[in-house]
């Protein structure tokens, strides 16, 4: 008989629903978000509660499953966020857990290759966020930067940012889930806050948030980067397809003179 | 420091250092283990890409546009009625440092007209990767140009505070070079790099042995060759990259379609093409000498010495030596794989990957992403369906360009996507 998991939407919270479901034993489900989950009269529903404990099981026993680069993978598709996509999971989990052999390179299997494209696409936008970013410099002394990822990539750049700029302090804000990764320069912590607008890029107040030096550098930058150009190559479809449009907002090369 | 001097610094010298087209920042493997800035143990990061499409991932500037020499196709020539400027050491440092923190760059690439004698201009390349290693504890990359007919001294220090170093070797013939660029030798693009060389193989083994040994120059070489300035063909461009390849170990040779910069009668003239296409083709080449095992003998001889244009070398091959076709994808081994035209490296890692569980047809080879339009004529796989005709090479390259056609059309992509 089918059941439907409604699971919190974290990925301690998944992999809790996936212990369940071994646990149980249950052939025919579905895992849904709170917001996705219809009430249907006909089939029965059942909330899980996220425990840690479980998730971390889980966890551990996917490293050695599918080699700690598959578990890697299924971490970054659930992080695309995309309708439905715990429940490939589940089956490409399910299938591992049925099979003698490793299976994550078995990609006739549909489960196994949506898994990989899914999180090509999710370190696709990964590194082009490690790209993307721009900090600007605060007045208080912090790197800041909005990002508004596809996929929420966030946890996904804690590492590069951190060995990278280890001896300043940075900030980097997906805008539309509305929570920031912040530095100290010990530790990186995940905050939840509302921004003012004048960390918005709107441009209004912008100077009472940042240094003037800030302004000079994204100005010396955006000249450099028009003095790169080599007219007579000048190939914008090409262009375009490196630097999608959707993320000109942020890209100081991309603002026009201000 | 004056924003407005600067700016007008950069413009010059940035304007004057972009037909150096080498972009690469990965490589390196220098970590930050002591909590200063930067890391480039990644894979490097293309930061923006030009609306030419290249790829930005490093300040790339000169220290000076001031030159004692003039060849012919160089803007920077002696002769060239442009302005001129040089950087400080400290701006530069502070240029470097600052794009950085914004995650605007990967690090630095310095380059240099020669000014007063090659050592002279290379010592003050040292002094400024120096200072950001040792003053500011910078572990971003550093690319510094050898400067032709720098000391060994000089060169040696240089890899101690350089991940890349390269020299540009710009024409790919002797004759060309003896013809534009009358006052240099041959000699003093070569003898930096030999030193390069022994100095990265001894540190190498020095390190091997004591673990401390400081890193040297640990993203390699690299050069770079115009094309299309001299009327060399595809066959001289390409062994003269490979001698260079094999004879100094580098990591990469460039190939920078000539732009026309000048009026000078033994150059194409402004306004004529850069040959952009070509350079694609040269760089597919490339990608087959190093990562497909080919031979260079294969793809360009006296019979064949230069590469189709409208079709891409290895497919070009393929048509050559249609006997060696169908290949089995279920069987062949990887090097075989490779050369199947459609078929790229991640593609041949998928097969092998997933034909271990059962045997590949169609729909699977698809769903891996060969491209399955080219591949066809030169595969079999678990299907009966497969091309029975007897094509001749002719007949397999019009159905594959008619199929292509309207889809590469104009994206001449020089960062090479172009093998599916
Ligand atoms: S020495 Fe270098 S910078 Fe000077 S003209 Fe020749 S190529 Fe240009």
């Amino acid at each position: 008989m089918k059941k439907i998991l409604i699971y919190d939407g974290t990925f301690d919270g998944f992999l809790t629903t996936v212990f369940q479901v071994f646990e149980e034993q249950l052939k025919d489900v579905e895992i849904v978000k709170p917001k996705h989950y219809q009430p249907n009269i006909f089939i029965e529903a059942e909330t899980i509660i996220t425990d840690s404990k479980k998730a971390k099981r889980v966890w551990k026993a996917l490293q050695v499953k599918v080699t700690k680069s598959g578990a890697h993978k299924l971490y970054a598709s659930f992080l695309s966020e995309i309708k439905g996509v715990e429940n490939a999971l589940l089956r490409y989990i399910v299938y591992a857990y049925c099979s003698e052999s490793f299976i994550h390179t078995d990609y006739s299997n549909k489960d196994v290759l949506r898994v990989a494209q899914v999180s090509k696409m999710v370190f696709r936008e990964r590194h082009r966020m490690e790209a993307f970013v721009r900090f600007q410099l605060t007045k208080d002394g912090i790197y800041f930067a909005n990002i508004e990822p596809d996929f929420n990539v966030l946890p996904l750049l804690l590492k590069h940012f951190k060995s990278r700029y280890a001896d300043q302090r940075w900030m980097i804000y997906d805008k539309k889930r509305g929570y920031g990764m912040y530095y100290d320069l010990n530790v990186v912590q995940y905050i939840d806050l509302e921004l003012t607008d004048a960390f918005d890029g709107s441009k209004k107040g912008l100077e009472k948030v940042f240094t003037s030096e800030e302004f000079q550098f994204q100005s010396l930058w955006k000249n450099y980067f028009d003095s790169t150009n080599i007219k007579s190559r000048k190939n914008m479809k090409l262009h375009k397809r490196h630097v999608p449009t959707r993320y000109w907002k942020y890209l100081s090369e991309k603002q026009p003179e201000l | 420091m004056s924003f407005e001097r600067i700016k007008e610094k950069l413009n010059i010298l940035a304007d004057a250092a972009k037909y150096d087209v080498s972009c690469s920042s990965s490589g390196s493997k220098r970590s930050n283990p002591n909590k200063q800035l930067g890391d480039s143990s990644g894979m490097g990061i293309c930061h923006s890409y030009t609306e030419d499409g290249r790829c930005v991932s490093l300040l790339k500037i000169l220290l000076t546009n001031y030159c004692i020499f003039d060849c012919a196709y160089c803007v920077t020539r002696k002769s060239n009625d442009i302005k001129r400027a040089a950087f400080k050491i400290e701006e530069v440092v502070d240029l470097t440092i600052n794009f950085y923190r914004r995650n605007y760059i990967e690090g630095l690439f310095l380059s240099s007209g020669i000014f007063k004698s090659a050592d002279y201009t290379m010592e003050r390349l040292v002094a400024v990767a120096k200072k950001l290693r040792l003053e500011e504890g910078f572990n971003g990359y550093i690319h510094l140009k050898s400067i032709p007919g720098a000391s060994d001294e000089l060169m040696r220090e240089a890899g101690l505070y350089a991940d890349r170093l390269s020299v540009n070797i710009e024409i790919p013939t002797k004759s060309g070079l003896k013809l534009l660029a009358p006052d240099k030798k041959r000699e003093d693009f070569i003898k930096p790099m030999i030193k390069v060389k022994n100095e990265i193989i001894q540190y190498k083994e020095e390190k091997r042995l004591i673990k401390s040994t400081p890193k040297y120059a640990p993203a390699g070489q690299s050069t770079q060759m115009i094309i299309g300035a001299t009327g060399e063909s595809d066959k001289d461009i390409m062994y003269a990259s490979n001698y260079f390849y094999k004879s100094f170990n580098l990591k990469r040779v460039y190939y920078s379609g000539y732009v026309p910069i000048s009026y000078d009668t033994r150059l194409p003239q402004i306004g004529s093409a850069v040959p952009m296409l070509r350079e694609n083709r040269l760089y597919q080449t490339d990608w087959l000498l190093r990562f497909y095992g080919f031979d260079i003998r294969e793809i360009l001889n006296d019979y064949h010495p230069n590469l189709d244009v409208d079709i891409d070398p290895k497919l070009s091959w393929a048509l050559r030596n249609l006997d060696v076709f169908p290949i089995d994808v279920n069987k062949a081994d990887k090097r075989w794989l490779a050369r199947i035209p459609g078929v790229g490296l991640k593609s041949v890692n998928k097969i092998i990957g997933a034909r271990r569980f059962r045997k590949l047809n169609w729909e699977h080879l698809k769903a891996i992403g060969i491209a399955y339009n080219r591949a066809k004529y030169f595969i079999t796989c678990d299907s009966r369906d497969f091309e029975r005709r007897d094509l001749t090479a002719e007949q397999i390259k019009n159905f594959i360009l008619k199929q292509s056609m309207s889809k590469y059309k104009g994206v001449y992509n020089n960062q090479l996507s172009l093998f599916n």
